[in-house]
């Protein structure tokens, strides 16, 4: 595989997921470059999002998910390590399908997260607060309204500032759960543009329905069907000479 | 043969009909009770009612010590049954998802619901009043605070649920610890709700009288001491009205009107606010 060059940040191996009894994902071995973004592609059910949520462990909040295998976070397995969780996703953040503003203002969505970790002074948080509205590009269209509650925005704006709320932590790498898929074309192309924007700082995984985008704004892709990982290699690869006939069916549109 | 276009309009007309009759049917009792109170209620109303204590048969006086008694243990019951049944309701809905505590509570919790407020005050009165060998204004608040906190574990726990998971797990994944979702996140999302369900326990502790006669009694003159029996409004209403004198009875008809308005107006503040405050803004 052609990431043998690239620096992995999370090296997955053997690993399985169940839902009560049913296995989800089965036997994924991966590894995820830094400072790249790479996306998982793959028809509904094939696990994409399964596999994104083990990064950051959120499945721990239902008693009847669970994983076997190990997940390397920097060389250290995240799967053993049940000590800190919340340190873990300090670490790795995570946005949403659904834009999720706190019910607060604008202003404390992003201090909220600060102030988890972090003690700051009035000054240097407002300085925070302005520089992860900048990154996520909303601070010109908020700067004047900071006080007013997250749920007054548009669909787009408030994913936007669900990326400036996540980022704001300087977390390590960025999980995105179909960012787009509910916001309307140009809210998607703004959110794009993020994404290849903030891959300079962070590694980043998106989970995407949207083959297009894959390939417009990723640069390693991942096929997934029905749990298992078919191909993992350069997007310009999968998308022009894929190497297993499953990837090429779906890529092509024959099927999923 | 009529056609089918005819029938279904003549079905939905008729089905109109019968709706607005039944709709007219309670109000028509609604306004026929109101505007009695009006009536017999107005004449009763002066500045004295609100300034002057509850006089013996014969004399000038009005519901003064009355409304300030009820209006006290009202504030005490509220007080102590309202963290009571936030706690609960925030436990049931948050932290008991699996085990066997919680559904054994709602069970408790409807029952209680729906218990006649008189044998809730025949209960108090078997288990303090007797004990202590007197009635008392803490003996009234036990017993209204026992029918506040039902009302407010259904509702907290209600509006907790009605929160979308997704917004608890965008705070797990900042790394949020679950007591903060809880306090800074969930509750926070539905306080709108739980505050009218606060504010409707209220309006409907403010008219009860059956837990009263077994706990507070009622006192003609003026009562600040929780310890002995504490002046209320229905308790007051229920002896004047059954007296022979004449202006106790209208008396007891301001009090009537006071407590009906009171409790209308309670009602129609808390539904304007959750109107306002919807969960999720």
């Amino acid at each position: 595989m052609s990431t043998k060059l690239e620096k992995p940040k999370v090296i997955v191996r053997n690993l399985n997921f169940y839902y009560g009894e049913t296995r989800a994902l089965k036997n994924i071995s991966i590894e995820i470059p830094e400072y790249r973004v790479t996306a998982f592609i793959g028809p509904s059910g094939c696990g994409k999002s399964t596999l994104l949520r083990t990064f950051n462990q959120i499945y721990k909040l239902y008693p009847k998910q669970k994983a076997t295998g190990e997940v390397f976070l920097d060389g250290v397995d995240i799967l053993q390590n049940a000590s800190d969780l919340n340190r873990l996703r300090a670490r790795v953040g995570m946005v949403f399908q659904q834009p999720t503003p706190f019910p607060m203002s604008i202003y404390r969505n992003i201090s909220f997260a600060v102030k988890l970790y972090e003690t700051l002074g009035r000054i240097e948080m407002d300085e925070r607060v302005e520089w992860a509205l900048r990154k996520a590009a909303l601070w010109d269209e908020v700067k004047d309204i900071l006080h007013r509650n997250g749920n007054s925005l548009s669909g787009g704006q408030q994913q936007r500032l669900c990326i400036a709320r996540a980022i704001a932590v300087k977390p390590e790498v960025v999980l995105l759960d179909e960012p787009a898929s509910a916001l309307d074309p140009i809210s998607t192309a703004r959110i794009e543009e993020l994404v290849t924007e903030l891959k300079k700082d962070y590694t980043i995984v998106i989970v995407t329905h949207n083959m297009q985008q894959a390939a417009r704004v990723s640069d390693f892709t991942a096929y997934m069907y029905l749990g298992e990982l078919i191909e993992f290699a350069e997007t310009e690869m999968i998308f022009t000479r894929p190497a297993m006939k499953e990837t090429e069916d779906y890529i092509t549109g024959k099927f999923g | 043969m009529v056609s089918l276009h005819t029938r279904r309009h003549l079905t939905n007309f008729l089905s109109q009909i019968g709706a607005v009759l039944t709709v007219c049917f309670g109000l028509f009792w609604l306004g026929w009770i109101l505007l009695t109170l009006l009536q017999y209620g107005i004449p009763g109303m002066s500045l004295s009612v609100f300034t002057q204590m509850t006089p013996p048969p014969g004399s000038q006086g009005g519901l003064l010590n009355a409304i300030v008694g009820s209006f006290s243990m009202v504030m005490l019951s509220t007080l102590i049954a309202t963290p009571i049944g936030i706690l609960a309701g925030t436990y049931m809905a948050e932290y008991g998802q699996t085990g066997w505590l919680s559904p054994v509570t709602r069970f408790i919790n409807d029952i209680l619901l729906s218990a006649p407020s008189i044998v809730i005050g025949l209960f108090v009165y078997e288990a303090y009043v007797v004990h202590v060998k007197h009635f008392s204004g803490v003996a009234g608040s036990f017993a209204l605070g026992i029918l506040v906190i039902p009302v407010v574990v259904r509702t907290t726990e209600n509006m907790l649920k009605l929160v979308p998971n997704r917004l608890r797990e965008a705070a797990a994944a900042l790394g949020t610890p679950q007591w903060k979702i809880i306090t800074m996140i969930t509750l926070r999302a539905s306080r709108a709700g739980i505050m009218t369900g606060i504010l409707l326990a209220v309006a409907r502790i403010s008219g009860e009288t059956a837990p009263l006669l077994f706990t507070s009694l009622n006192n003609q003159f003026w009562s600040n001491n929780f310890n002995r029996p504490m002046a209320n409004l229905p308790v007051t209403i229920f002896d004047y009205a059954m007296s022979p004198y004449k202006d106790w009875h209208s008396l007891a008809w301001a009090g009537a009107l006071l407590i009906t308005f009171g409790v209308l107006g309670l009602n129609i503040v808390a539904r304007a606010f959750f109107r306002q405050n919807r969960p999720g803004d």
